[in-house]
């Protein structure tokens, strides 16, 4: 049986076994755990105009040297796609070493080494898209990393920490636009970041220097002043996958439904 | 080289970054944790619904369920780029990942069955320990062995019918609470893959109830299947080495087809759940045939046909399920349709695992899996054969060594008294 | 609470304990829900800081004005001026302390990315004259003919 002193006692020495982990833990204020919707901040978005993109792929080769993708492997943050629609119905579509060196042939890679050479008579409709990070305002890729090394940030950028990712892929897995990779060199998940380090320094992306034919905007698309969230508001334009409720903010004009 | 590049082969039109990211290791965890869950379920069947004719099988079954619990989290410790890291869900762990709860999981299931073992193996510590305690010239190993055991006892020597009485409802709480958890724990291993709305095969809410299903299945099947060989294996021992004042061969029955009969129905009852779940997800899949349904159909039913229909429902379903529903089932018989059932659940994890990277998120293109057979690199090593086979020994080897703190089959070994 | 039944338990509680107590240490103090919420916004406040310093590369024609302003103005006049001149000179990174020279892509690959004709009418690729690179001078380099300073054809070498 249990004495009244020992109940005390015991129950003292628990508080006090449970206290000190308590300490540990980190106390989250629920007002916190739901973000702001506050419409006056900065939110960074971009534009791709699909007719004036020529598949040259500098934007390509800027992105992967201004970001330290390494250069020969076969991943990268931004790609250009080229699709040819002939006129027997049949869709083609590739990306070959995510464009880097443009496309100068013809010829479409099917993988496996096939490349398949259509007729200029058989085109029906031709045309390259840009591909890049959505920084969807839903990031499916956030919500399913298991250690918070992919974040959010204030003004809609998705980032990874480099220092804490554990490389399980689940990233990787989860965003439907096949943005992400593993990082050849640090091992971590890498994808496209609106070169944050030049949108913070009032710069341009490197994809969008790079291009010389203004087929890449970005902007703050809540400034009432900006062209690409002029344009966004009051042109018709379309983005990529949004039956996943991912709310991306690449958008797109000139998209065709082909597009994947 | 881009990781997953080399084991990688695209076929037409496929996302640059795209590579086959989650390989055979990522098969290996849900058949692993699969294992686990439906081991536990097993021994749970004895302790919780008294079903007394799987007494032996239940104890066997706890001890080898804790062997597999900590071989389940090595593929997916493998798998990581940063292995080291992995500690961090332990650190920050962000729920909203289903890995995350992972660790939680995964630690309170691991607890359930310690503190089970704890009750059930709690008077063998105290055997062992106390007449230990009171030798006096102790030698080294038998110091170590005192130490072990004096911490297992965490420090309690009660061992009276009452306090043993206890043990045995603590036990069938335990147990009680042991099954949602065992089944948590494997249907959110489901819920991984369930809940990624990127991918068109795995976003299904019948993944984690079908996972949970085929992981009872394969729990079932690996601890019969070992029951068997351990029990013929004593049999063939001590035929060999018998001596006349050793107990007679009456006495060390090899495995008993009782049992095997018994727990055989079990193993048909939730083949015939898993079964009926997953032909039930590729009927409506195909019945209400939404966008992505093409390319899936061509992977099903053209690319993965040998893998789904005859490696998985024909060999690893229908042949196990003959096998046993045939009369005068026999050990022999048993142990092909164990292994045959268990090769169909692996063969279907395997389907859901590259099965879903087999297309391309462009829904037009096709990624095909080449498994590193012969490593020459640590990456080829793990993420290839060996790193398989040697996630699917390591329960072996620790239940080996667990096996000798937690006997297993002291019942009839120990000297009368016990 | 005698009973040696929660003896299990108080194992169980001194391991999450030391798991916590570790989490103090290893965890950076920045780390928490930060604005987009827990479920978007959990993570380390200061790595935003390593991608706020990551090092500027392309530092656009703005950058090489001043010094090249002879070549940087002659290019203007050409339809050329539309090109980047770090996309053939560059990237200039911290030219000229590093590096010292630029490497400068003359490659005929350079320029068919955009000359290399492709008839693809929904693109302004079109547009753009180009050759087939198959059958105009193959093996020779554009450079040898071609000014990409003053792509005119009337100017050719």
């Amino acid at each position: 049986m249990i004495t009244r002193r020992d109940f005390i006692k015991y129950s003292l020495q628990g508080i006090a076994a449970i206290a000190v982990p308590l300490t540990a833990i980190e106390i989250i204020n629920p007002s916190r755990l739901f973000a702001s919707k506050d419409t006056k901040k900065v939110r960074w978005g971009f534009l791709v105009d699909t007719q004036k993109c020529v598949g040259c792929g500098l934007c390509v080769r800027a992105c992967k040297l201004e970001n330290e993708t390494p250069y020969d492997a076969n991943v990268s943050r931004t790609w250009v796609e080229r699709y040819v629609l002939t006129k027997d119905g049949k869709v083609f579509a590739d990306s070959p070493k995510a464009a880097r060196d443009g496309f100068i042939t013809d010829k479409i890679e099917l993988g496996h080494g096939k490349l398949e050479e259509i007729k200029k008579d058989d085109i029906e409709k031709a045309f390259f898209v840009p591909k890049l990070c959505n920084q969807c305002e839903n990031p499916p890729c956030v919500q399913v990393c298991p250690v918070g090394a992919t974040y959010q940030t204030d003004d809609g950028v998705v980032l990874v920490d480099r220092k804490w990712c554990i490389g399980c892929g689940y990233c990787i897995m989860a965003c439907p636009y096949g943005v992400r990779f593993f990082h050849p060199a640090y091992g971590t998940a890498e994808k496209c970041n609106f070169c944050y380090h030049r949108i913070k320094k009032g710069m341009k992306t490197a994809c969008v220097e790079a291009c010389p034919f203004g087929a890449r905007m970005i902007g703050n698309i809540n400034d009432p002043a900006d062209e690409v969230g002029k344009i966004i508001r009051i042109e018709r334009v379309s983005v990529l996958k949004d039956e996943f409720g991912t709310k991306p903010q690449v958008y797109y004009r000139g998209l065709s439904k082909e597009v994947r | 080289m881009v990781h997953g590049e080399l084991w990688t082969l695209k076929e037409l039109f496929v996302y640059p970054n795209e590579y086959i990211y989650w390989s055979i290791q990522i098969v290996m965890y849900p058949f692993m944790t699969g294992l686990v869950a439906g081991a536990f379920v097993l021994s749970s069947l004895y302790h919780v619904f008294g079903i007394k004719e799987l007494k032996e099988m239940a104890r066997f079954a706890l001890v080898f369920s804790f062997a597999l619990l900590f071989a389940a989290p090595m593929p997916i410790v493998l798998h990581l780029q940063h292995p080291f890291r992995g500690i961090n869900v332990f650190m920050t762990p962000h729920f909203t990942s289903a890995i995350a709860a992972f660790g939680i999981v995964f630690f309170s299931y691991g607890a359930i069955v310690a503190s089970e073992l704890w009750f059930l193996y709690r008077k063998h510590f105290v055997e062992v320990a106390l007449p230990l305690k009171e030798k006096k010239d102790k030698g080294l190993l038998e110091w170590i062995k005192f130490l072990i055991f004096c911490s297992l006892t965490l420090g309690v020597y009660d061992i009276s019918e009452e306090s043993l009485k206890k043990d045995e409802k603590a036990i069938k709480i335990l147990a009680a609470v042991g099954i949602p958890v065992a089944c948590f724990l494997h249907g959110y291993a489901g819920f991984i893959f369930g809940s990624v709305k990127a991918n068109a095969l795995w976003m299904t809410p019948l993944m984690p109830v079908i996972f949970i299903m085929s992981a009872i299945v394969s729990g079932i099947a690996l601890c019969m299947l070992t029951y068997i060989i351990v029990m013929e294996a004593r049999k063939i021992k001590v035929k060999s080495q018998r001596k006349p004042w050793m107990m007679s061969l009456e006495e060390v029955k090899g495995a008993e087809i009782g049992v095997i009969k018994i727990t055989a129905k079990y193993l048909i009852l939730f083949m015939i759940f898993a079964i009926t779940l997953e032909l039930l997800d590729l009927v409506f899949r195909g019945y209400t045939a939404v966008k992505h349904w093409d390319i899936l159909r061509t992977v099903i039913y053209q690319k993965d046909f040998a893998n789904i229909f005859l490696l998985q429902y024909t060999l690893g379903n229908l042949v196990p399920f003959i096998l046993f529903l045939i009369p005068g089932l026999t050990i022999r018989r048993a142990s092909i349709g164990l292994a045959l059932a268990m090769m169909g659940v692996f063969m279907m994890r395997w389907n859901v695992v590259i099965g879903g990277q087999a297309f391309s998120l462009t829904l037009s293109g096709y990624m095909e899996y080449i498994m590193p057979l012969i490593p020459h690199d640590w990456e080829t090593f793990k993420e290839g054969l060996g790193g398989a086979v040697g996630i699917f020994v390591m329960p072996f080897a620790l239940f080996w060594i667990i096996a000798k703190i937690f006997p297993v089959f002291d019942s009839k070994e120990k000297p009368a008294g016990h | 609470m005698k009973s040696h039944i929660w003896r299990p338990l108080y194992a169980v509680i001194g391991i999450v304990a030391i798991i916590l107590i570790v989490r103090v240490f290893i965890v950076p103090e920045s780390f928490g829900v930060h604005e987009k919420g827990y479920m978007y916004g959990w993570y380390n406040k200061s790595d935003e800081n390593y991608w706020k310093e990551f090092k500027v590369k392309y530092r656009s024609s703005g950058y090489c004005k001043d010094c090249h302003s002879d070549n940087y103005s002659s290019i203007m006049q050409t339809p050329h001026a539309i090109i980047q001149c770090e996309n053939c000179h560059g990237p200039a990174i911290d030219h000229p302390e590093n590096p010292a020279k630029l490497d400068i892509n003359r490659s005929r690959e350079q320029c068919l990315r955009c000359h290399s004709y492709l008839p693809y009418m929904q693109s302004d690729r079109s547009k753009i004259r180009g050759i087939d690179p198959d059958k105009h001078n193959p093996g020779i380099e554009c450079v040898n003919c071609h000014n990409p300073h003053k792509p005119s054809l009337e100017s050719l070498k």
